[in-house]
């Protein structure tokens, strides 16, 4: 299964929006935090953790989903968002802490929720796999179209219950796909120091369901494997697991200053960025040109940074908003 | 023995025909849970439900309470209405990541852009030498963290108003059930509990107490199997010549502060019986809602009659001398006034 002209140009314009919207954060994000550091000032506070190098997944995923399917997505989302459509204006603004936020300031950057492209996120590790199988699940019994997807990190399948709910999704034969984003890193913990087997797809074995592990980051394979998995869910033929050997380029957060990655990862896995690498495949295979990419990344910039202005020009939200919401 | 027009049913089986009842009209409501299929649930109260909505509706899960709990927040969120059961509240330590970070913040969290209406049922209580991971009650772990409404009631016709309304709330509802007023097979029923319940369908407020027995030299708050402990106290202290009022919460979140208010401003003197641990819960959430309101109502300082701050020991002659019962609020009443 290859992309088309079309889904090529899509995946590559959500990756460059991605990337330059976590370029941009980057920057704003010590504005107020300097000479002394403290996450807690500044126009962007609390913790900030950046997805730059994760964005094929998250677009080789999402080129499969519709608007009406459900995502749930990370402490590291920005990507996970930008793929599955959600509204950058009001994203942007949730990460500002404005009141035009999607959720008007209360979630913050961990915890964004969008209801009209069905995506929520959590900051707990894991925490999003119960939520998306009970989708799939309110899907198979309302017999109604959808498929449900939960990025997470290698990290999570450490978790009770991440194997619960993948238990629970193989039994009851449910549409949904678990993504897992193997960036090698637990916050400072290597993949081979925290997991028993190298490939997590292997734990598909657990659940009788097809698992598979796309090496290198290669969006095209992703896109190959999701679309697999998830035309198997849509065909009522139940969950798959896909592993995905990612690259995170930033570090867990911001402020992160990293010592525990050995010298020269980091440079290899920068020779290695899949958007340059992307942008070159899809010229080399004819599958757009100079000035259609030039195009694309300039809107791109363009999308990011009225985002941000919308985001600054917003109002923060009244103090005593704090205290509604709480129930429905 | 029934009164004519009387319809009394067990907790049990009012919990079972709420469910049932909403089930025929909302095709959205459906229950999961251990055991809750064929069995009928281990308290009863799924009863005879498998037999008409099938195992779709009706779901036996895998002993996962983090992901069908977790579950139950995608389906809800997704236009669902789950019921889910959590077997024992002790169970809570093996998926409350679920329950007071999922289900409890996602409607905040978003802003108020996702709804998440379920009900999450689970039973409290001990007495019955079940030991500490099975008898606990923990109504203020749940009552303390916000985004969940919780309620706990002490006779049938409570129970399936309670029910009704909760599978009608739009937010999370914990329905915290006590085993001793259940109305199972294998345990021993307080009879107070088994009450005339009408067939039709019909809520009961969340929030709202109830003044289950007026009086005026004392006012007796407690929830639950306290509520029957707290009428038999009353009983007593009547025979003695005292006027007891007592208040059955019925809901702690929201919580009728203004019911229990005006009671106290009645009676001067305040006695909270409470199943849970003493420290740092109800009976102290009670004893403020009055103090910080207005403290010149009270004619003596407050008492509390709640379980020692101790884990729940098997031995039957430990664990009775740490439950609550009429005697220890008579006890109470009576100190308060030597004081």
């Amino acid at each position: 299964m290859t992309p088309t002209r079309d889904e090529q140009h899509w995946m590559y314009r959500n990756m460059v929006t991605s990337r330059k919207l976590e370029e941009t954060i980057a920057g704003i994000y010590f504005e107020g935090k300097t000479p002394v550091f403290s996450m807690a000032d500044g126009p962007i506070p609390g913790e900030m953790h950046l997805s730059d190098g994760q964005e094929p997944v998250a677009v080789g995923v999402c080129a499969h989903l519709n608007p009406d399917d459900v995502v749930t997505a990370t402490h590291r989302p920005h990507h996970q968002a930008i793929a599955k459509g959600v509204d950058l204006d009001k994203m942007v603004a949730e990460i500002f802490g404005k009141t035009t936020g999607l959720s008007g300031g209360r979630g913050g950057h961990m915890h964004l929720f969008d209801p009209d492209v069905n995506f929520a996120c959590s900051g707990i590790i894991a925490q999003g796999m119960g939520p998306a199988v009970g989708a799939a699940l309110s899907r198979q019994m309302q017999k109604k179209p959808g498929v449900a997807v939960a990025f997470v990190g290698e990290g999570a399948v450490n978790q009770g219950g991440w194997h619960e709910a993948m238990n629970l999704a193989a039994t009851w034969n449910l549409p949904f796909v678990c993504v897992i984003e193997d960036n090698d890193w637990g916050i400072s913990v290597a993949k081979e120091d925290s997991t028993a087997v190298a490939n997590n797809a292997d734990r598909a074995a657990a659940y009788g369901i097809p698992g598979v592990r796309v090496a290198d980051n290669d969006p095209y394979a992703i896109y190959a494997a999701a679309g697999e998995a998830i035309a198997r869910a849509r065909d009522g033929k139940g969950p798959s697991l896909i592993e995905v050997e990612t690259y995170r380029l930033a570090g867990h957060f911001m402020g992160d200053a990293e010592g525990y990655r050995p010298e020269g990862e980091k440079d290899a896995l920068f020779e290695k960025d899949p958007i340059p690498k992307m942008r070159a495949k899809m010229l080399a295979d004819g599958m757009a040109t100079e000035a259609e990419l030039e195009t694309i990344e300039a809107e791109s910039a363009a999308r990011v940074e009225a985002a941000i202005k919308f985001a600054r020009e917003s109002a923060d939200p009244a103090p005593e908003d704090a205290l509604t919401a709480v129930f429905a | 023995m029934n009164k004519p027009n009387e319809r009394k049913l067990t907790i049990a089986r009012a919990m079972a025909e709420a469910v049932q009842q909403e089930m025929q009209m909302d095709p959205s409501v459906f229950v999961m849970g251990e055991d809750i299929g064929a069995l009928g649930g281990v308290y009863g109260n799924t009863r005879g439900l498998l037999e008409e909505f099938g195992s779709e509706r009706i779901r036996d899960t895998p002993i996962s309470e983090t992901a069908f709990i977790g579950a139950a927040v995608g389906a809800a969120q997704d236009g669902m209405r789950p019921v889910v059961e959590l077997m024992f509240v002790d169970f809570f330590g093996v998926c409350f990541d679920a329950i007071y970070n999922l289900m409890a913040k996602n409607t905040y969290f978003s802003g108020g852009n996702f709804k998440v209406p379920m009900v999450l049922m689970t039973s409290t209580g001990g007495g019955y030498s079940d030991a500490g991971q099975h008898s606990q009650c923990l109504y203020g772990t749940f009552a303390h963290l916000p985004g969940m409404k919780v309620v706990c009631p002490s006779n049938a016709y409570d129970a399936k108003g309670l029910m009704t309304a909760a599978m009608r709330d739009d937010s999370p509802v914990v329905y915290m059930y006590h085993k001793s007023l259940q109305g199972m097979g294998w345990l021993a029923t307080e009879p107070g509990a088994t009450v005339h319940t009408p067939e039709e369908s019909y809520t009961v407020e969340i929030g709202k107490a109830n003044v289950v027995r007026e009086g005026s030299d004392v006012t007796i708050v407690s929830l639950g199997m306290g509520v029957h402990n707290a009428l038999k106290a009353a009983a007593q202290m009547e025979a003695d010549g005292v006027s007891a009022e007592v208040i059955d919460l019925v809901s702690l979140v929201p919580l009728d502060r203004d019911t229990i208010r005006a009671s106290v401003a009645k009676t001067g003197r305040l006695i909270v019986v409470d199943e849970d641990y003493m420290s740092y819960g109800v009976s102290g959430e009670i004893i403020a809602s009055v103090t910080e309101h207005d403290i010149s109502v009270l004619k003596a300082a407050p008492k509390r009659v709640a379980y020692p701050d101790v884990p729940i020991p098997y031995a039957r002659v430990m664990e009775q001398f740490c439950l609550p019962n009429p005697e220890k609020i008579v006890a109470a009443y009576q100190s308060m006034n030597a004081a």
